[in-house]
């Protein structure tokens, strides 16, 4: 018996996409574990967002001092541990973003506790199928420590609906916070009125064969048209083409979305690794060898000069007939 | 500045996995070193020399750390054929072991060596965890700077500003000396890492890591390792994660190649019903 602390990132007074997705895998986590889920926000504005998280767990925790202005996982680690402790916590859990692949194995640190990162699957209150060797093969694990440490991946889980009525929050105020010297210098964002990368329903991915950034306007003008994000290979991104966070694959953004455009892309390991889990991937390329083709639910050999103005005239049509 | 660089061997990942008896088959394998952690010793040789000529900041020292079988001493040597002045070897198997007992070893390590700084890979590419950084800061009680895209020593020489690639951006944080850092793909750009003597206007040439020169091969040959075990340090080979099977994604189905972009966009809205 025991219960599971999922840590929520939100923005503003809601919760992030992926803390649904989190939300979803303690809803499972909890259930095999005999214990309940609580959400825990912490930072500036936590309780603000108190009130949406206790749309979907029974329980919510807010921590928020103006000394966790800023995340840091020095400051935010302590927290999470402190009130896994005072919650009977078995298993924490925060998705596998950006903060929480920061956060979660400190905290994994200092509760000697074990991880299992990057979930696909629970299997059991201990056992968990992660994807290993850039998601060529996965690994079903079973991990012993008397709290688990769990990031699972959000394009893995559907967002948790809500409940039948709103859980409770309440506010804990944090212990003495100490960034043990680290401080936060800024935040250099990439603003975009496009959906984020981890969780838009549909991608478009330039690769190498784009030549150069400028011509990924026409990907841009085609993204625009579908509501769908940008993304890129490994060698646009390397080259300086777009920016390094449309990165897509293992050492990038995991991405499962409905709609996946490969364009010019040859389709590495690497690449593939980050959008195998797409539902249906289209890709577009001059060369008919290329291992895109390979995991493409439709190709289309052609070069992306042609073929995109032309998607781009289409589906404009198909628009228009609707 | 004294510089620890935990490394780990892993099999070339542009091998095809195999899998027997339920577990990834490393028979005849071939080995690398982790390209994030070969990325590690890139960005400490960055910090500890003058990149315009190749010279060694008088007080910079890299010390290689990593657990592994006795073959691993090959990869070791790569390290330190790269640059690194010498190296600890722990022998284990990676069966033995999981991210906390490697955690505990490298804290024991810390400990004696007293390096002003741990610099390792954000995650090996075999298991890709992502972990044991993160764990051994907190183990520490040191601060971290994961996934660095680039970093800065600052002039005091006592703190790092390091640009860390986050969800929608770029974010600078800035640590003291006595921290970990984990390094992401673009550290090895041709300026992503700044000491302060290396001029400005250097620009590091080639893509990744730099490739162990004949001299290089030659001198760590007879550069200083120790060979240690886990007992050692105070661990012993109980992991608290144990691998139950391994198995391979099931294939996706075959795709179809179409003729041209109406048929595609047809395909779409009528069969795929994605537009």
């Amino acid at each position: 018996m025991g219960n599971v602390l999922a840590f929520c990132e939100f923005n503003g007074a809601q919760l992030r996409s992926s803390a649904l997705a989190n939300l979803s895998f303690a809803r499972q986590a909890a259930q095999a574990h005999g214990g309940e889920v609580i959400a825990l926000l912490v930072g500036a504005g936590a309780p603000a967002a108190g009130p949406d998280a206790a749309r979907y767990a029974p329980r919510v925790v807010v921590v928020d001092a103006p000394a966790l202005a800023h995340y840091l996982a020095e400051t935010f680690a302590p927290v999470v541990a402190e009130v896994a402790r005072a919650q009977g916590a078995t298993l924490i859990s925060a998705t596998a973003t950006a903060v929480g692949k920061d956060l979660a194995p400190r905290v994994a640190g200092l509760l000697d506790a074990a991880m299992a990162s990057d979930v696909a699957r629970l299997t059991g209150k201990d056992t968990f199928v992660r994807p290993v060797l850039a998601g060529n093969a996965y690994s079903t694990v079973q991990v012993s420590t008397p709290i688990i440490v769990v990031t699972p991946r959000q394009s893995e889980f559907e967002p948790a609906t809500e409940l039948g009525s709103p859980g409770t929050v309440t506010a804990s105020a944090p212990g003495s916070v100490d960034a043990l010297g680290a401080e936060f210098v800024r935040l250099d964002a990439q603003k975009s009125d496009r959906p984020e990368l981890s969780d838009a329903k549909v991608v478009v991915s330039g690769g190498r064969g784009m030549k150069n950034g400028e011509n990924f306007k026409v990907l841009e003008q085609l993204a625009d048209l579908l509501g769908a994000a940008m993304g890129a290979s490994r060698a646009a991104t390397d080259a300086g083409m777009v920016p390094a966070d449309w990165q897509v694959g293992q050492t990038g953004k995991i991405v499962a979305p409905n709609l996946y455009f490969a364009v010019a892309i040859s389709g590495a390991i690497q690449h593939l690794a980050g959008m195998k889990g797409s539902k249906t991937i289209v890709a577009i390329n001059k060369n008919k060898d290329e291992p895109i083709f390979q995991v493409a639910d439709y190709g289309v050999v052609a070069e992306w000069e042609k073929a995109i103005p032309e998607l781009i005239a289409e589906i404009k049509k198909l628009k228009a007939s609707r | 500045m004294k510089i620890l660089v935990p490394v780990k061997r892993v099999p070339d990942p542009t091998q095809k996995a195999k899998i027997k008896d339920g577990h990834i088959d490393l028979t005849g394998a071939t080995w690398i070193v982790n390209t994030f952690d070969e990325y590690a010793i890139e960005t400490a040789l960055r910090l500890v020399e003058n990149g315009a000529d190749n010279t060694r900041i008088p007080g910079g020292e890299i010390v290689v750390v990593s657990l592994g079988p006795d073959d691993a001493a090959k990869e070791i040597r790569t390290c330190l054929a790269m640059g690194a002045d010498r190296a600890i070897h722990v022998a284990t198997s990676d069966a033995e072991i999981d991210a906390l007992i490697v955690v505990k070893v490298l804290s024991a390590i810390v400990a004696a060596e007293k390096p002003d700084v741990v610099i390792m890979g954000k995650q090996a590419v075999d298991g890709d965890a992502n972990q044991v950084g993160q764990m051994l800061a907190a183990k520490l009680g040191w601060p971290q700077a994961t996934f660095a895209a680039s970093i800065e020593l600052g002039a005091d020489k006592a703190s790092f500003t390091v640009g860390r690639e986050v969800d929608g951006g770029v974010e600078y944080k800035k640590v003291p000396l006595r921290s970990v850092i984990t390094v992401d793909l673009r550290i090895v750009g041709p300026r992503a890492v700044k000491n302060g003597v290396t001029p400005e206007s250097h620009n590091y040439s080639g893509e990744g890591a730099r490739l162990p020169a004949l001299k290089g091969i030659m001198a760590a040959k007879k550069k200083p390792m120790i060979h240690a075990k886990l007992a050692d340090y105070g661990a012993a080979p109980a992991p608290a994660i144990k691998e139950l099977s391994v198995a391979l994604p099931p294939p996706r189905a075959a795709g179809q190649i179409v003729p041209d972009i109406a048929t595609l966009v047809k395909k779409l809205a009528d069969e795929a019903k994605v537009l």
